[in-house]
């Protein structure tokens, strides 16, 4: 989708330029005609959100940098107000559906459950989990697990397999935990309690 | 010329359903005038300002129906200032006093006060069908009162309107005796609802085919109510996000099993996508899916649920679907007759966007598709006069270029020939949206091919007057022309000032058009209201008639300028 080298350079140019008159047009030359007839029509009313007047072309400025903040034309795109505010931007939809698994540890006599999506990462779970049960994780190294308690966290992925919580990345983790199982005693040493 | 008494004429004319067609029939003779005036039941509206209530009711007493239509449509895009007007108020006053026994309002781009909603609730014992579409100005108080007292209410329709939330209390205002209810739609409402009102109101309402609910109502409220309405036949879901290892979804699971009736679908405003699963038996029935509000359902998800539904006819959906999404809809809905794609990003980069490449294969795959309303980064000739020649049915075509004047992105060129395809192909077009790199060549093509074209909407377009006139003098049957941030002048507006009459309205904003324009132009066709809104005080200072005219809404009338315009709009 991104667009031929020559406009690409021409318009990479124009992104910060600060002109008057339609955005995003080639023709220069008639660009200059209408500016000079226009002194009196006022500007296309920008968003206070927005800092260039120029081209509103972001996917030519390419996929490496950042886009220049794009000039906001009042009623463009034409969508309707009451869509746009009620789009929910992708960012935030993390916030809307929580990740529940459910937890259980040897010897409780019944399961909790917990919003994978409101920690920000293995820390701040395990922290959590040591809270609720009331008791402590050891020290996890990749090599040996968790040494230094007889508690070790596991969970149950995608394929029905038991992991030892903290090997893969945060976010694989959140997305193939189907249940978490803090395994203690002698179980645990099987899975990797440094022993 | 009447062989026929009165009552057989009357009979007739009952056959005759479409406004048009009893529109013409009452121009045939001063008889069949007034037969047809005294059975007419319903009336459409089309701008509110071109008559008076008086003068409706006066010539149709035995109204049921009514349908009216305010602000212009670019209203919508936020061109036009908040109290620009397009008052309910003065309507429902009017036929509150008069004997009309009105059953059914139906409002669109109109103020509706709780008042308002309060009047119409008290004034007509029959009352059964409310439809408010993209209003704004009322609250849940107003309609509480139509919950209170419309006893006989069957259709609550509300749709994208701005309406202020002061509790989840109207719900309940519905009394126990109110059994009537067939369509419930309060998806737009953004604040908490009484979730055991509604259950109570859903059980005693044993004709409700069409429920559509708020982001409020959570998954287990959804599987309760679908117990008690097995029958619906259009269901809008509200917050769709549970456990997927919940009894609660597994319920709802069988629940959904059993609402075999359901073939409209949308909602999905909240979504946790490992829930999807529970509709897809549903899927293969569905006619209309709309999905244009679910940000929450991406790529591969949302291919994955569009595989299920290969009867669909009408797809609303956001462009994060992508071009690849847009080939499976192709192969999977041979169906579908209207399509539309909203942009998810708006402003960003749109990195998931649509091209060129997703509409040809919706054009290949779809060849019944009429309706169209496309929003994309990019677009091609080539692709256009492809799709042109795949889809010679449509009837609306609307390209939306996010990017409004990107020329051919292969060629350079302006969208001129692919436009042109498409007007040429497209005999039946009756509606149609420009966007991208245009010159004047566009509009002689649309003047010389588009014979049924109704409505054009333009945009950052054009090179001259040339443009303009090519339209108003080549599309007889044109009824609505708004154009924005164009080069046509006074020149163009003033070419052909009968021409306006035989319209409904005409919008200019950021074009050529001078006040000097505007005036010579009200003096001479005194049946048109020429509104100028004027937002930046500078026509105060100095109103001189060289100088260029912001916004201009002109329009035909038959009671003279409006007596509600406030200051900033300008009656010429």
């Amino acid at each position: 989708m991104e667009s031929k080298v020559a406009y690409d350079n021409d318009l990479n140019l124009k992104a910060t330029e600060l002109r008057l008159g339609l955005p995003g047009t080639d023709y220069s030359e008639e660009q200059a005609l209408f500016s000079a007839r226009n002194n009196k029509r006022p500007l296309p009313e920008l968003n206070e959100k927005c800092g260039s007047k120029g081209s509103s072309d972001a996917p030519h400025a390419g996929n490496e940098t950042a886009p220049p903040t794009k000039a906001q034309i009042v009623g463009w795109p034409p969508i309707r107000s009451y869509r746009k505010n009620n789009l929910q931007p992708k960012k935030t939809e993390p916030e809307a559906a929580g990740i529940y698994v459910k937890v259980s540890m040897d010897g409780a006599p019944y399961l909790r459950k917990i919003d994978l999506r409101i920690y920000k990462g293995y820390p701040e779970l395990l922290q959590a989990l040591e809270n609720m049960f009331k008791f402590t994780i050891g020290e996890y190294s990749e090599r040996e697990g968790y040494k230094g308690s007889e508690y070790v966290p596991t969970y149950e992925d995608k394929d029905g397999d038991w992991m030892l919580v903290g090997d893969v990345p945060w976010d694989m983790f959140m997305s193939s935990c189907k249940r978490l199982r803090i395994m203690k005693g002698s179980e645990a040493r099987g899975l990797g309690c440094g022993i | 010329m009447n062989y026929f008494p009165d009552e057989v004429l009357e009979h007739v004319f009952d056959f005759l359903t479409s406004h048009r067609d009893r529109n013409a029939v009452s121009l045939v003779c001063s008889l069949w005038y007034r037969v047809e005036r005294f059975s007419r039941q319903r009336v459409f509206i089309g701008n509110c300002y071109a008559i008076s209530p008086e003068k409706l009711i006066t010539r149709f007493p035995g109204l049921k129906s009514l349908t009216l239509k305010g602000k212009p449509h670019f209203a919508d895009f936020n061109l036009v200032p908040y109290d620009w007007g397009g008052y309910v108020q003065p309507w429902i006053e009017a036929l509150a006093k008069s004997r009309i026994g009105l059953e059914e309002l139906r409002l669109k781009r109109m103020v509706v006060s709780d008042d308002s909603l309060e009047l119409l609730s008290r004034s007509f014992a029959n009352f059964k069908t409310l439809v408010l579409v993209s209003c704004e100005g009322f609250t849940t108080d107003g309609l509480a009162a139509i919950a209170a007292n419309c006893r006989f209410l069957r259709e609550l329709d509300l749709q994208e309107n701005e309406i202020d939330d002061h509790s989840g209390h109207w719900l309940s205002c519905f009394p126990d005796s109110c059994t009537s209810l067939t369509s419930l739609n309060f998806a737009c409402l953004k604040g908490e609802i009484n979730l055991a009102s509604l259950e109570r109101l859903v059980a005693r309402s044993p004709n409700l085919r069409s429920l559509r609910l708020n982001r409020a109502v959570p998954l287990e409220t959804l599987q309760k109510i679908l117990m008690r309405a097995p029958l619906l036949v259009d269901l809008g879901t509200g917050s769709y996000v549970h456990d997927p290892d919940s009894e609660t979804y597994n319920k709802l699971k069988t629940t959904i099993l059993k609402c075999k009736s359901i073939r409209n679908l949308s909602g999905f405003l909240e979504v946790a996508p490992r829930c999807l699963p529970a509709i897809f038996p549903i899927c293969l029935n569905l006619t209309s899916l709309n999905l244009s509000y679910a940000a929450g359902i991406h790529g591969s998800e949302l291919i994955k649920l569009i595989r299920h539904c290969a009867k669909l006819q009408r797809l609303w959906i956001l462009d994060c679907i992508g071009d690849k999404g847009l080939e499976v809809v192709a192969s999977t809905c041979n169906e579908l007759q209207e399509l539309r794609v909203f942009p998810s990003d708006p402003f960003g980069v749109g990195h998931d966007a649509v091209t060129e490449n997703g509409l040809v294969a919706i054009s290949i795959g779809c060849p019944k598709l009429h309706s169209l309303l496309y929003f994309c980064q990019q677009m091609t000739n080539a692709a256009l006069i492809t799709v042109a020649r795949n889809c010679p049915n449509f009837i609306r075509f609307r390209l939306c270029i996010l990017d409004p004047t990107r020329p051919d992105p292969v060629t350079m060129k302006p969208l001129d020939d692919g436009f042109g395809a498409i007007v040429q192909s497209c005999k039946l077009l009756r509606r149609l949206s420009l966007s991208g790199l245009l010159t004047d060549q566009v509009f002689l093509y649309i003047g010389m091919y588009a014979e049924q074209l109704e409505m054009l909407s333009v945009a950052f377009a054009g090179d001259s007057d040339k443009g303009m006139l090519y339209v108003l003098n080549g599309c007889k049957k044109l009824r609505k022309l708004e154009i924005r941030d164009c080069p046509f002048g006074n020149m163009a507006l003033l070419s052909d000032v009968g021409k306006y009459e035989t319209m409904r309205s005409l919008w200019m904003s950021s074009c050529e058009v001078t006040l000097w324009g505007c005036k010579t132009l009200a003096k001479v066709m005194p049946r048109l209201n020429v509104e100028i809104i004027n937002e930046h005080d500078q026509m105060e200072i100095c109103a001189e008639d060289g100088q260029r005219v912001e916004k201009m809404y002109l329009y035909r009338t038959l009671v003279g300028p409006r007596k509600d315009a406030p200051e900033f709009v300008w009656n010429l």
